[in-house]
């Protein structure tokens, strides 16, 4: 049996690599679909260099998940969401919701590379008094719709949100991302039956599958396949799609909401780690945290 | 005892490993052990306990509410299962469980709150457990320990083995030094003196203990004599050390890395209807906690020798 290495900071800030972040901001509107696809890319790649740094210098965090969802969450806020800093305040503007909010420095870098966070404050990632907690709180973040970290909260969340737009005829859709040990927790299951008994069109919930949770991988803790047939059963257009392939992720986005008037479920077939060779699929690297060469050699892949 | 050494040398444990080393020794002669997880086998620290037993480790995955269940289901299989999981999933997560499935229904079975408290410092009010004394000593027939040191988290472990009834144990993660003394006996309800004291009693749990040993040190220093309590168990209390306290002493402090509403509120219950006493509680009280590691989190909230003298010298009017 695997077993997940402690939780413990080991903070050595003489190790710690340069903190500045590159903002590339939302694809340029016009912009071709191949030219989408280099923008995110690229973004993708500067927000996991920044986001290592990060928690490198913290001490903490959960390099795994955070590698495997960068790609979705640079797809939906730089190209697929219909939201910008300026626009918060839009009733009518999309929402997200990281329910595995343990990944939350990827949001935060995905955030500051979108516009809606100086990219200065990701260095007070974890610091005493910082709005930037280990797991994202909305009484903090302006951008962010949800507090999480207890799994199993954000896709009920989403559904209320998904529900209070069909109340009000608005075309927002409602993204939310939730990881495949997370739904292990029966809430997301209650969530799923009310969402697809309700026809909530405009909510897409997209599952991270990279097989792995904390301590072991998914199918040797409690399996959840035959997992497309599940989503189907409780109502979900189901869609399955390479999850580190931007160009597949922004196609299926674009099809939200879905002619069959049904919510959307994306299986995001991914690799925790992503796509640094010595922590890909791994599940030592939940929430371990690399040493100063270690964060050498996954910025060395990262060029 | 800790006050032998300064704060500088001491040794401090993980009460994570007393917790297992005990778990693996009892499960090896008493076969209806069983450990039930969700998905906490390394932040419980069991693995030793997996290796040995695979077969009696129930893991369900992420999912609390579930796993407690399934608990009170093998404890009605007369199993003895050891549910453990992070302190807060536990508690806030499978409250109902806790109230009906092992509560209510006086399931011979024990729940682990692991890392409780503010252990997981900068992860956040989400992971911290601050609120699970005062929850848990609202439920009938429930015994809530808190053990100060892994001597006390190991003879904690043993008698909930052999107690017929529903217990919770905080297991800390924070590193404390031994603070029990050499043939010490855990026994629920039953208080022990660390210092006596006639000017101010301290009434500390858990990974506080020491911390009121140290302000007792400072106090001394001020000429104040602190009697020094601590409180193993916050369900039962130990009533008659309380009361002598407030009949011997000038003033109570409660100490807890929990919200006040836990120690102090039992000690306040007890003491204001049947020996109304000056009293200040040290902890958490109504908020939840910013952005900071645990020990930043500890002086930021006065759970510290300093401000716990703060407190006993307000308490006096000096
Ligand atoms: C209710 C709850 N139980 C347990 C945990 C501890 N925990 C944090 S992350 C994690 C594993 C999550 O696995 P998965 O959902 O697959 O996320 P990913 O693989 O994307 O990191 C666990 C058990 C938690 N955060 N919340
Ligand atoms: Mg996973």
């Amino acid at each position: 049996m695997t077993v997940e290495e402690d939780l413990v900071p080991q903070v050595d800030p003489q190790a710690v690599p340069g903190d500045t972040l590159t903002v590339l901001g939302r694809v340029p509107s016009g912009a071709s679909r191949d030219e989408a696809v280099a923008h995110l890319a690229e973004a993708a790649r500067l927000v996991r260099r920044r986001d290592i740094m990060m928690v490198r210098a913290a001490g903490l965090g959960h390099i795994g998940g955070e590698f495997s969802v960068i790609d979705i969450l640079v797809t939906l806020y730089l190209h697929a969401m219909n939201m910008s800093p300026d626009q918060l305040g839009d009733p009518d503007r999309d929402r997200f919701i990281l329910s595995k909010g343990h990944a939350a420095a990827a949001l935060y870098t995905t955030l500051a590379m979108a516009g809606f966070l100086p990219p200065e404050q990701l260095s007070t990632f974890m610091q005493p008094l910082s709005q930037l907690n280990g797991h994202p709180a909305r009484t903090k973040i302006a951008a962010v719709e949800a507090s999480t970290g207890p799994l199993g909260h954000g896709l009920p969340i989403a559904v209320g949100t998904a529900f209070a737009g069909k109340l009000d005829g608005s075309s927002r859709r409602t993204f939310v991302v939730v990881g495949d040990g997370e739904l292990q927790e029966g809430s997301n299951w209650e969530a799923l039956m009310t969402a697809g008994n309700h026809g909530l069109d405009h909510l897409c919930v997209i599952v991270d599958r990279n097989r792995l949770q904390q301590g072991a991988r998914v199918a040797d803790t409690n399996d959840l396949e035959p997992l497309a047939d599940k989503l189907a059963a409780f109502g979900m257009e189901v869609v399955e799609v390479n999850g580190h392939d931007h160009g597949a992720l922004l196609d299926v986005f674009a099809g939200v909401p879905a002619p069959s008037g049904k919510p959307t479920a994306v299986i995001a077939h991914t690799d925790k780690g992503h796509p640094i060779s010595f922590m890909s699929d791994n599940v030592a690297w939940h929430h371990k945290v690399p040493s100063a060469e270690q964060v050498a050699q996954a910025l060395s892949e990262l060029e | 005892m800790s006050t032998a050494t300064t704060p500088a040398e001491r040794v401090l444990h993980d009460c994570r490993d007393a917790w297992v080393s005990t778990l693996v020794e009892l499960a090896e002669t008493d076969d209806r052990i069983v450990a039930v997880v969700n998905d906490s086998v390394g932040s419980s620290k069991l693995g030793p306990f997996a290796e040995r037993f695979p077969e009696r480790l129930v893991n369900v995955g992420i999912a609390e509410q579930d796993m407690v269940g399934v608990g009170a289901g093998l404890a009605n299989g007369g199993k003895v299962p050891f549910v453990s999981a992070a302190a807060c999933f536990l508690t806030a997560r499978a409250m109902e469980q806790v109230k009906i499935d092992a509560a209510y229904s006086q399931h011979h079975m024990v729940l682990v709150g692991q890392s409780p408290g503010m252990a997981y410092g900068e992860l956040g009010p989400t992971h911290h457990s601050i609120e699970d004394l005062a929850w848990l000593r609202t439920i009938p027939g429930l015994t809530v320990i808190v053990p100060a040191d892994p001597t006390e988290t190991a003879q904690a472990i043993r008698w909930a083995a052999a107690h017929d009834g529903p217990v919770f144990i905080r297991v800390a993660r924070m590193g404390v030094p031994d603070v029990v003394p050499e043939g010490y006996e855990f026994a629920p309800g039953v208080a022990l003196t660390l210092r006596d004291g006639s000017d101010v009693t301290v009434v500390a749990t858990g990974t506080t203990v020491v911390r009121a040993l140290d302000a007792a040190e400072l106090l001394a220093a001020d000429g104040i004599s602190a009697r020094v309590l601590s409180m193993p168990t916050i369900k039962p209390l130990d009533e008659a050390a309380l009361l002598a306290a407030a009949r011997e002493t000038g003033g109570i402090v409660t100490v807890e890395e929990a919200l006040t509403s836990g120690l102090g509120g039992a000690v306040a219950e007890l003491l204001v209807t049947r020996h109304p006493a000056p009293m200040r509680f040290v902890g958490v009280s109504d908020t939840f906690a910013p952005t900071g590691s645990v020990s930043w989190l500890m002086d930021h909230f006065g759970i510290s020798a300093s401000g716990i003298a703060t407190a006993a010298r307000d308490v006096l009017g000096r």
